[in-house]
C-alpha cells in the first residue's frame, strides 16, 4: 500500500492505496466523485478528464500515486453545491451541449483547460481541434462546439475560473 | 492490472539503483504509454520507478549551439516552450501534434524514446536532427540508438536524462494521420544541417523509423521539393496492414517529404 495525499476540489484527502489505483478509480470509489466517468478506459474517449495542478489530464491513464502532492480539480470542483453552475456548464445546458451526458464532465474539464490556455475567443476550427481526445457519440458535436464557444465568451466575465 | 511495488527516487541515481536491484523493474515518468499496456496486461513489472518528482529532469535550454530538453519534459512543454520556438520551431509543432491536449500534458520524450513505438512521432525528429541521447552512463547518437521496433540501445538499468538536438538551418515535420487511431501513418521530418540534409520516417518502416538516403543526396544538392521528382520510395521493408498497403506508404512518403521540404522552405 501507498499512502498518499492530494488536494481535491479544494480539500487535502489523505489514503493509504494500493499503487495500481488509478487517479479515477481514486475519485470515483473512495472518495465517491462519480461525476467522472470511464468511458473507453484507454485514454481515447476523454470522459474521465480532470484537471492536475490545473492542466487537463486522463485520470483513467493517471495512477493515484502519481498524483500524490498534487492537485486535482473534478467536475465536481466547478461550482458548489446549490451554487448557480459554472458558466461551461450552463453554456452546455443553454446550447444543448449533451444528449445522453455520459462525455459531458470530460468535455467541460477539457473545455475550461482550453479556455485557460487559449483564452475566451475561440474559433470553431481551434474548439474542434482541441477536442481531439472527447468523443461524444450522441451529439455530433455541433451543440458542444457552440457551447465550449459561448462558454468562454461567458468565463469572462464570471468570477468562477 | 497486476500488482506492483511503487518506488519514488529524489535523482536519477537513485533511480538507477532502484533498477539495478530490482529486476524486471520499469521506469515511469507520464505513464501514457506504460499504464495502457498495464491495463492490458501486456506488461507486469513487479516494480515500477517513478521518475516524475526528480527535480531538474524536465529542464529545457540552449547549451551552446543545441537545444536540451530533460527527459521528463513534457509534449505540452516542448510545444509552447520558448526556447524550442525559436530554436526549432519544427520540433515544436511536433510535440503539439503528439495524441490529444490530456495526453501531451503528461506524456514525456524521454518515455516516447525509450518505448520506440514505430508510430511515435519523436524518433523522426530524433534521427533527422541528428540528435544525442544523454543517460546516466553515455551518449548515443540517434542512429545508435534505434534498434528497431520498441528496441533501443538502452541497457536494463541506463535511464535518458536528456536529449540534445543541433540547430539545423531549416527543418519540417509533417505528418500523415491514421484517420481512426490519429497516429502517424507516416511521418517525415527533413532537416537542413549545416553539412547535410536529412530525411527521416515514422510510421512506415517495419523495422521503425529510418531515413531515406536517395532523398537526402538529391536534396543535399539543392533543397527544394523539385528535386525530388522521379526518386520512387521502394516498399521493401514499409508496413502492410489495414490502414494502408505498403506501397501506399511508399507513396505517402514521396508527398510527405515534397511538402516538409516545402514547408521548411516556407519558414524563411
Amino acid at each position: 500500500m501507498a499512502k498518499i495525499s492530494m488536494i481535491v476540489n479544494g480539500n487535502p484527502v489523505n489514503a493509504n492505496v494500493d499503487p495500481r489505483t488509478l487517479l479515477v478509480q481514486f475519485l470515483r470509489e473512495n472518495l465517491r466523485l462519480t461525476g467522472t466517468h470511464v468511458g473507453c478506459d484507454t485514454s481515447q474517449c476523454g470522459a474521465c478528464v480532470v484537471h492536475l495542478d490545473g492542466r487537463a489530464v486522463k485520470s483513467c491513464t493517471t495512477l493515484a500515486v502519481m498524483a500524490d502532492g498534487h492537485e486535482v480539480k473534478t467536475i465536481e470542483g466547478l461550482a458548489a453545491d446549490g451554487a448557480p453552475l459554472h458558466p461551461m456548464q450552463e453554456a452546455f445546458r443553454e446550447h444543448h451541449g449533451l444528449q445522453c451526458g455520459f462525455c459531458t464532465p470530460g468535455m467541460i474539464m477539457t473545455a475550461v483547460d482550453l479556455v485557460h490556455r487559449k483564452g475566451h475567443e475561440l474559433s470553431d476550427e481551434v474548439i474542434r481541434e482541441e477536442l481531439e481526445g472527447n468523443l461524444c457519440r450522441c451529439t455530433g458535436y455541433q451543440n458542444i462546439v457552440a457551447s465550449i464557444a459561448a462558454g468562454a465568451k461567458a468565463m469572462a466575465k464570471s468570477d468562477l475560473a | 492490472m497486476y500488482e506492483f511495488k511503487y518506488h519514488r527516487p529524489g535523482t536519477v541515481r537513485q533511480a538507477a539503483n532502484l533498477l539495478v536491484k530490482n529486476e524486471d523493474a520499469k521506469l515511469i515518468a507520464g505513464g501514457h504509454t506504460l499504464v495502457p499496456v498495464m491495463k492490458q496486461r501486456l506488461a507486469s513489472p513487479p516494480h515500477l520507478v517513478d521518475l516524475s518528482h526528480i527535480e531538474g529532469l524536465d529542464t529545457i535550454e540552449m547549451k551552446g549551439r543545441s537545444l536540451v530538453i530533460g527527459a521528463t519534459a513534457k509534449h505540452a512543454e516542448v510545444a509552447n516552450s520558448a526556447v524550442v520556438g525559436e530554436a526549432i520551431p519544427a520540433l515544436a509543432e511536433l510535440a503539439g501534434l503528439i495524441g490529444d491536449p490530456a495526453v501531451r500534458h503528461r506524456g514525456t520524450i524521454g518515455g516516447s524514446l525509450a518505448n520506440n513505438d514505430p508510430t511515435a512521432d519523436y524518433p523522426a525528429a530524433v534521427l533527422a536532427l541528428g540528435a544525442t541521447i544523454v543517460t546516466n552512463k553515455r551518449r548515443l547518437k540517434a542512429e545508435e540508438y534505434f534498434q528497431g521496433l520498441f528496441s533501443t540501445a538502452l541497457e536494463a538499468d541506463e535511464i535518458i536524462t536528456k536529449v540534445m538536438f543541433p540547430v539545423p538551418k531549416k527543418a519540417a515535420y509533417v505528418k500523415f494521420r491514421n484517420q481512426a487511431s490519429r497516429y502517424a501513418l507516416v511521418g517525415v521530418f527533413v532537416a537542413k544541417r549545416p553539412s547535410d540534409v536529412r530525411v527521416a520516417v515514422t510510421g512506415a518502416g517495419s523495422d521503425g523509423v529510418f531515413r531515406v538516403t536517395a532523398f537526402e543526396d538529391a536534396l543535399k544538392k539543392r533543397f527544394s521539393h523539385k528535386v525530388l521528382d522521379g526518386i520512387a520510395v521502394s516498399a521493401d521493408g514499409l508496413n502492410s496492414d489495414l490502414h494502408g498497403s505498403a506501397e501506399y506508404r511508399a507513396h505517402l512518403i514521396g508527398v510527405l517529404t515534397r511538402r516538409a521540404v516545402e514547408a521548411a522552405n516556407a519558414k524563411d
